[in-house]
C-alpha cells in the first residue's frame, strides 16, 4: 500500500455517516423534471429542443457552447412541456432551465456506436466521447471532465488519483457507489489511464469507509498500475491540492492546476460515468445522491435522474419531519442551504441533508480575539482571521497581502472559529470583489 | 450574516453548516483549568493572604467589566470569562500581603485601562494583567515589594532580590525553587505547577509551544552568557508564569510562527537584561510589554506563504 504524506491544518468533525449501509435504491421516475442549462463550470449550454417536443431519455438536448462547456441529456422520456428561468439550486437565482414531462414509457435512446475496446480508439476519440456524454467532475464544482483530459501539450501526466476520500461529513454516495459498482470505478480508472498515458493510478479512499477498502483491495491487487490508498479521515482530504500533497507529497502551484504537478484528480463518481459512457454509451444524466440528516423520515442513498426535483426526493424519503429547518444541498461543510425545495438536482449535486431546528449552529458572532485556531487549521496556510478583520472592514486591498485566492473555500476556519466568525463566508465575498476588478 | 428566512420557513445562511463545539467561553475556561495547579499551589504556600488576593481581583475584574459595558450600553459579555481570567492572572502576579484597595485598583487598571478603552476582548495592544501589575509597581513600589516566606508569612525579600542586592539572608535550594517553596508573588513561585498548566494547553492546543521554549531557551543562553547560575534563574521570579500564560495571549502577541519565535526571543533577552543589568530585580513583567509593543510590526513581516508557493 501507499507510504503517505501529510497536508497542514484540517478538522476533524464528527462524519455522521449513518447511511453508509443503505444500499443504493434507485428513485421511480417522476413526474416531471427540470433541467437548469447551467450545470457545470464553464459557459452555459444552448438548447436543442423547442417547446413540445418529444424527447428520449438519453437523448441529447442543450449542445456544449464552446470548449469549457458540455452539452446536457434528458433524463427521461417525455415531453418538453416549459422552457423558462426556473431557480437553480446553487447560482440560488432563477436560470434557464428546460422542462420535461415524464411519458412514463420509460424510452431510451440508444446510441450510435459504443467503444467497449476502448483501447481500439485514440485518445481523441475518448476524449470526445466523454465531452458528448455529458461528464463534469461529478466531487460538486462539475468542471467539465474533457477539459481536464486534455491537458496543453507540453504538460506530462503521470499519476491519475481517483478520489472516494469522501471527507464531508453525512455524505455515503461515493462510499456505496465504490462498494456496488467498484469494477466500473476502476474499468473508469483505467480508460483515464489510457487517454492520459498515465503511468500510475491511484485510488483514494479515507479509512472510514472500511467496506470499500476491503473491496478495492482485492481488486487492485490484480491491477499492477493502480495502487489502493487509505488516507486518514481528516477534513479536507478530498479536496485536490490536498491529496495530491497526501499522496505525492506534491504542492501545486498557487493559481495553477493539478497538472501542472503532472497529475489529474477525478472523483470516483467520474470515473464510473466514464466507464458506462464509453463502453455503454449511456450519457451523463443520472447520478447517486445521499439524502441525510433528522429533517428527513428514512434517509437512503439513492440513484436519482438529473433534474428531479428536491421536493420529489423528499416525498421518496417518507417526507421532512415537522421540525425541518435547513435544506443544504453538498455536504455541510461546504455545501448551499437552499429557499426552496423546488429545485433540481443537478449532476455535480452529492448529498441533500435536511437539518432540523436542533441541527442549526448559533450563528451570533464576536470580535476576533486572535485565538490562532483558524491559522492551525487551513490547509491552505493562510492567515484567516487576519483576512477577516480586514474584509470585515471592508479593506480588501489590504486583505491582498494575505492571499485571498488561494482560499480553496474548505471552511475549516469558519467551523472552528471559538467567535464563531463567518471567516470563509467573507473570504469568498472577498474573492468575488477582487474577481471583478 | 446573509441569513434571512424565506416565506417557506427554511433558514438560509452560507456555509459551513456545522461548528466544532468551542466557543470563546469554553477557550477562556480551559486557560483557567490550566491556571488550577498554580491556584492550588499559591493557596497551600500562602493560604489565606492567597485567597484574599486572587478572590479580590477575580471579582473585581469581573465587577468591572459589567460596569464598563452596562454603561457604555455594550451587551454584557461576563460570561466568556475573559475578565475573571485576567483577575486570576493579575492575582497572581501580586505579593501575598499586597493590601485589598490596591488589588482593587489594579484590576481596574487591568480591565478598563488594559483592554475595555480599546474596544475589549481581541483589541488590546498590551496584556491586561501585565498593564495592571505594571501599573500597581510604579506607583506603590513599597507594597509590590514586600514579600513573605511561604506558610508562617514572616516578612523577607524574593530569591531574585537577596541575590541582585546581595542581601544577607538564605537562598532556597533549587528543589524549593521549582516546588513554589519561597517568597514571591503568589503564582510566580511554583514552576513545577506552572509548568504543568502550560503542558495542558499545548496539548490542548490553545497556545504554541514555540514561545515558552523560545522565551526560556533565550533566557538560559543569556544568563550562561552572563556566567550567572542557571537553575536559581530559571525557577526563580515570574519567568514560567510569563512565558506559559503572557507571552503566549493571543491578542497580545504575533499570529504566525516565526512571529512567535521572534516575540520569545525578545522577551528573553530583555528579561536577562533587565535582571542582571537593570534596576529591578525582575523583568519578565515589563519584557513582555515591551515586546507587545512590536507586535504589529512583527506581524507585518512575517506573514507565511501559503499553500503552493515556494519556500524559502
Amino acid at each position: 500500500m501507499k507510504n503517505l504524506f501529510t497536508f497542514y491544518g484540517g478538522v476533524h468533525p464528527p462524519d455522521q455517516k449513518n447511511t453508509s449501509n443503505h444500499p443504493i435504491e434507485e428513485m421511480p421516475i417522476p413526474e416531471k423534471v427540470v433541467i437548469p442549462l447551467i450545470q457545470h463550470t464553464g459557459i452555459p449550454s444552448k438548447p436543442l429542443v423547442s417547446l413540445g417536443d418529444t424527447v428520449l431519455e438519453n437523448q441529447k438536448i442543450a449542445e456544449a457552447a464552446g470548449h469549457i462547456s458540455v452539452p446536457i441529456h434528458s433524463s427521461v422520456s417525455g415531453k418538453v412541456t416549459d422552457i423558462r428561468a426556473f431557480l437553480h439550486p446553487v447560482i440560488g437565482k432563477p436560470v434557464e432551465s428546460i422542462v420535461i414531462e415524464c411519458d412514463g414509457k420509460h424510452r431510451v435512446f440508444k446510441p450510435e456506436k459504443t467503444h467497449v475496446d476502448y483501447y481500439r480508439y485514440s485518445p481523441k476519440d475518448l476524449i470526445q466521447v466523454i465531452k458528448d456524454a455529458g461528464i463534469v467532475g461529478l466531487g460538486g464544482a462539475a468542471f467539465p471532465t474533457h477539459v481536464k483530459l486534455s491537458p496543453p501539450k507540453d504538460v506530462i501526466i503521470n499519476n491519475i488519483i481517483i478520489n472516494g476520500a469522501e471527507c464531508e461529513p453525512f455524505l455515503t454516495a461515493d462510499d456505496r457507489l465504490m462498494r456496488e459498482y467498484s469494477k466500473e470505478v476502476i474499468e473508469g480508472t483505467k480508460i483515464i489511464m489510457y487517454i492520459m498515458d498515465a503511468m500510475k493510478g491511484f485510488v483514494a479512499i479515507e479509512d472510514n469507509k472500511q467496506p470499500a477498502i476491503e473491496i478495492f483491495k482485492k481488486i487492485v491487487f490484480n491491477e499492477p498500475n493502480i495502487d489502493l490508498a487509505v488516507l486518514p479521515t481528516h477534513y479536507p482530504q478530498g479536496a485536490e491540492k490536498q491529496l495530491i500533497k497526501v499522496l505525492l507529497n506534491r504542492e501545486v502551484p498557487s493559481g495553477g492546476l493539478p497538472l501542472h504537478v503532472g497529475v489529474v484528480v477525478d472523483n470516483v463518481g467520474t470515473a464510473y460515468s466514464i466507464n458506462r459512457a464509453v463502453k455503454e454509451g449511456e450519457n451523463l444524466y443520472n447520478r447517486i445522491v445521499t439524502v441525510a440528516g433528522n429533517g428527513i423520515e428514512t434517509p437512503k442513498n439513492i440513484k436519482v435522474r438529473v433534474g428531479t426535483l428536491i421536493s420529489d426526493i423528499a416525498k421518496f424519503c417518507g417526507g421532512t419531519t415537522k421540525d425541518l429547518a435547513q435544506v443544504i444541498m453538498g455536504g455541510p461543510m461546504m455545501g448551499i442551504a437552499q429557499t426552496s425545495l423546488d429545485v433540481p438536482v443537478l449532476k455535480g449535486t452529492s448529498g441533500i441533508l435536511f437539518f432540523t431546528k436542533n441541527d442549526i449552529i448559533d450563528r451570533q458572532y464576536f470580535d476576533c480575539f486572535r485565538c490562532g485556531k483558524c491559522i492551525r487549521v487551513c490547509p491552505m496556510e493562510l492567515f484567516p482571521n487576519a483576512l477577516s478583520i480586514y474584509i470585515e472592514n471592508g479593506r480588501i486591498d489590504e486583505a491582498k497581502a494575505f492571499h485571498p485566492l488561494d482560499c480553496i473555500e474548505c471552511g475549516c476556519c469558519a467551523y472552528t472559529c471559538p467567535a464563531q466568525r463567518p471567516i470563509v463566508q467573507q473570504i469568498k465575498w472577498a474573492k468575488t470583489q477582487i474577481n471583478k476588478k | 450574516m446573509n441569513e434571512k428566512k424565506p416565506d417557506n420557513n427554511l433558514i438560509v445562511a452560507t456555509s459551513p453548516h456545522v461548528h466544532a463545539p468551542i466557543n470563546i467561553q469554553k477557550v477562556m475556561g480551559e486557560v483557567l483549568i490550566a491556571l488550577i495547579p498554580a491556584v492550588i499551589a499559591s493557596l497551600y504556600f500562602f493560604r489565606l493572604y492567597a485567597f484574599k488576593v486572587l478572590f479580590i481581583a477575580t471579582a473585581s475584574s469581573v465587577f468591572f467589566e459589567y460596569i464598563w459595558q452596562k454603561v457604555n450600553k455594550q451587551p454584557i459579555r461576563i460570561n466568556d470569562l475573559s475578565a475573571a481570567l485576567t483577575g486570576i492572572l493579575l492575582a497572581l502576579t501580586l505579593p501575598p500581603t499586597i493590601p485589598w484597595w490596591m488589588i482593587i485598583i489594579g484590576s481596574m487598571v487591568s480591565v478598563i485601562l488594559g483592554k475595555q478603552v480599546f474596544g475589549g476582548l481581541g483589541h488590546n495592544p498590551f496584556n491586561p494583567a501585565l498593564v495592571g501589575r505594571a501599573f500597581l509597581q510604579v506607583s506603590w513600589p513599597q507594597a509590590m515589594t514586600t514579600w513573605v516566606t511561604p506558610f508562617d508569612a514572616v516578612s523577607t525579600a524574593t530569591p531574585l532580590a537577596i541575590k541582585k542586592l546581595g542581601l544577607q539572608e538564605v537562598i532556597p535550594s533549587y528543589f524549593d525553587l521549582f516546588l513554589g517553596n519561597c517568597s514571591g508573588s503568589l503564582g510566580e513561585t511554583s514552576a513545577l505547577a506552572l509548568i504543568l498548566g502550560g503542558i495542558f494547553l499545548i496539548k490542548r492546543e490553545h497556545i504554541f509551544a514555540i514561545t515558552p521554549f523560545t522565551y526560556i531557551i533565550t533566557f538560559i543562553i543569556g544568563i550562561l552568557a552572563f556566567g550567572q547560575d542557571v537553575l536559581f534563574h530559571v525557577f526563580s521570579g515570574g519567568l514560567m508564569l510569563g512565558a506559559f500564560f503572557m507571552a503566549t495571549d493571543p491578542v497580545t502577541t504575533p499570529m504566525s510562527k516565526q512571529g512567535k519565535f521572534i516575540f520569545g526571543l525578545g522577551c528573553g533577552i530583555l528579561t536577562v537584561l533587565i535582571r542582571l543589568k537593570g534596576g529591578f530585580p525582575e523583568g519578565v513583567c515589563f519584557s513582555i510589554l515591551i515586546m507587545n509593543m512590536t507586535v504589529p510590526l512583527i506581524d507585518k513581516y512575517t506573514i507565511p506563504k501559503p499553500f503552493g508557493v515556494k519556500k524559502g
